[in-house]
């Protein structure tokens, strides 16, 4: 059975049909990337699966619940999580407080507690703290846990939104774009770090714009064009779909030659 | 051992509190310390409103003259403790912030200012206009507290000022620590969380509308005590205390001393309660140089005085 499933989802901006008609799911511990051109729609159609955007038309089904136009903080209370593609990292706070404050489900409780600093809070902090400690271990962050997440290079921030994201013990776990300005060692570690997180079960939906990457750690992808899904299926399968290769993948596949090059 | 920024900054509050009195030339410095203390417990709510939560409020005065007048009325027609009395303005200022709070909230930026602007200048003009309950704008006496007087019983025997500069010094110590503890809390992070990135804190789960009401209805208890403890030391109350100036006053001092920062804005309140004291050589330009004062730091400093300052001092040492 599916966890997360995706009926015909849609939304209009202003007369613009942004995403039409949109479906497909995804199974525990499956990777499922959404590709197309820039303006396709994709992070348009993260926004209406993880509550950002109140989609027009369609619905978005978690373990047989209707979840659709559920705010992110109930979604994430039913295990959903997600990153962002322009980073929203917590500024002000060291990394380790970021990864901290993922784990805002687990450590919340009364607030008089909280002020009054009760062993119930002590315990809470802690608890979360070592786990986001091992969260940052496992990012490649741990040494930079008492920097200032600002000061943090772009590839590592992305790697702390990820962690953050792990913080919630997601079932499904939304990756907008989370290998974006890394360099190709940091790409590797991110695809490695996403297989190892979906083979623990959790279903993973990505966007990214690096195909090699997107070919190898995938199971299934859904390519989208102008708002709407012109194919879906295995990798190997859409490396080949003539409609995929015109809309997308030969100028991507032009670009990457060149650049390589 | 190292010890944690909690325990600096009430280290180093605590001891200003007690060693300052060693250099008052007067009992009239007890009076501007208390004054000080007031406005630091007010403040100090503000940083958990506007430092950690990242929401604006321009109508906190409005507690403070909920507190004031709740000292002032209960007494007399409820017949509670002065002291008791304050506890019941807390509660008041509560509810009243929950039920102000949550349709303001939904408010960002220069929207939620003008809501909070409004709420503040409605408890001013009830305040005002209800001349039969409040006295209206000459204002109404305060019953005497009691607890100097209790003090004395047992063989302590302090002054007036003395007592409140004391009893002030140690309501805002206690507020620091309540403050500085929620900063490092679940429920700190979650405020910090939702400052830094909306969207982000709600990913992660937090109930953005539920932790900016818990933020506004804690700042107004701080404000509620605050006013309470002016009324109290005053034994005499005027609208003034709920007023708009008085708003913006609190507003200024959190954000001149740093909105981020507990002994900051502390700090904040400190300085501009005794500048306008300070200022009176330059005469009639005392205003001038109060609103220069403020221009400067805000266009040099602005993360604030002590932010700003602690921040090139770290730079200088590395």
């Amino acid at each position: 059975m599916s966890l997360l499933q995706i009926e015909g989802l849609g939304i209009d901006f202003g007369g613009l049909r942004a995403v039409n008609d949109v479906g497909f799911s995804l199974k525990p511990g499956e990777i499922v990337s959404v590709i197309g051109p820039n303006g396709a729609g994709k992070t348009t159609l993260f926004n209406m699966i993880s509550g950002v955007y109140a989609p027009a038309r369609g619905r978005v089904v978690l373990d047989g619940e209707d979840v659709t136009r559920m705010p992110p903080h109930l979604l994430a209370r039913r295990g959903l999580s997600r990153t962002f593609q322009n980073l929203q990292i917590f500024q002000s706070m060291s990394v380790l407080e970021n990864a901290v404050a993922g784990h805002h489900l687990h450590e919340r409780g009364a607030v008089l507690a909280d002020l009054f600093w009760l062993p119930a809070a002590r315990r809470r902090s802690k608890q979360s703290e070592e786990s986001a400690r091992a969260l940052l271990d496992r990012v490649g962050l741990g040494r930079a846990a008492e920097q200032e997440a600002g000061s943090l290079s772009y590839g590592a921030l992305k790697r702390l939104e990820i962690a953050r994201a792990l913080a919630l013990k997601p079932r499904v776990l939304l990756l907008d774009e989370p290998a974006a300005g890394c360099n190709a060692v940091e790409t590797e570690e991110i695809d490695h770090l996403i297989a190892q997180v979906a083979a623990e079960g959790v279903s993973i939906l990505l966007v990214e714009h690096d195909m090699k990457m997107v070919m190898r750690i995938s199971n299934h992808i859904v390519v989208l064009d102008h708002g709407e899904k012109i194919a879906e299926g295995e990798p190997a399968v859409i490396a080949r779909d003539p409609r995929v290769i015109e809309a997308y993948l030969g100028a991507q596949a032009t670009e990457a030659d060149n650049a390589d090059g | 051992m190292r010890l944690s920024s909690k325990a600096t900054t009430l280290l180093i509050l605590a001891a200003v509190i007690a060693i300052a009195p060693v250099f008052f030339p007067s009992s009239y410095y007890f009076r501007v310390g208390s004054l000080i203390f007031v406005n630091g417990l007010a403040v100090t709510g503000l940083v958990i409103l506007i430092g950690y939560a990242g929401q604006i409020s321009l109508g906190h005065a409005g507690f403070a003259g909920i507190g004031a007048y709740a000292c002032a009325l209960a007494p007399v027609h409820l017949g509670l403790h002065p002291a008791l009395a304050a506890v019941l303005g807390a509660f008041l200022s509560a509810a009243i912030a929950f039920l102000v709070g949550r349709p303001i909230l939904r408010l960002k930026g220069y929207y939620l200012a003008v809501a909070s602007l409004g709420f503040g200048i409605l408890v001013s003009m009830v305040l005002s206009n209800e001349a039969q309950l409040t006295g209206g704008p000459d204002g109404m006496a305060v019953p005497e507290l009691g607890l100097r007087a209790a003090l004395k019983a047992v063989g302590i025997d302090l002054s007036n000022t003395a007592f409140w500069y004391a009893f002030s010094g140690l309501v805002l110590v206690i507020g620091a620590w309540l403050a500085l503890n929620l900063h490092h809390s679940p429920t700190g992070r979650a405020l910090r969380a939702l400052h830094g990135s909306e969207i982000a804190a709600r990913t992660v789960g937090v109930d953005v509308a539920h932790y900016k009401l818990v933020a506004f209805v804690i700042s107004a208890v701080y404000a509620s005590v605050s006013g309470s403890l002016l009324a109290l030391q005053n034994k005499f109350i005027t609208p003034d205390v709920g007023g708009f100036m008085h708003s913006i006053e609190m507003v200024t001092m959190t954000v001149l001393g740093g909105a981020g920062s507990v002994l900051g804005a502390i700090l904040g309140a400190a300085i501009l309660t005794t500048l306008p004291q300070v200022l009176t050589v330059f005469q009639e330009y005392e205003q001038l140089m109060l609103g220069l004062v403020m221009m400067l730091v805000m266009i040099f400093m602005r993360e604030g005085l002590l932010p700003s300052i602690t921040r090139r001092i770290r730079g200088r040492g590395e």
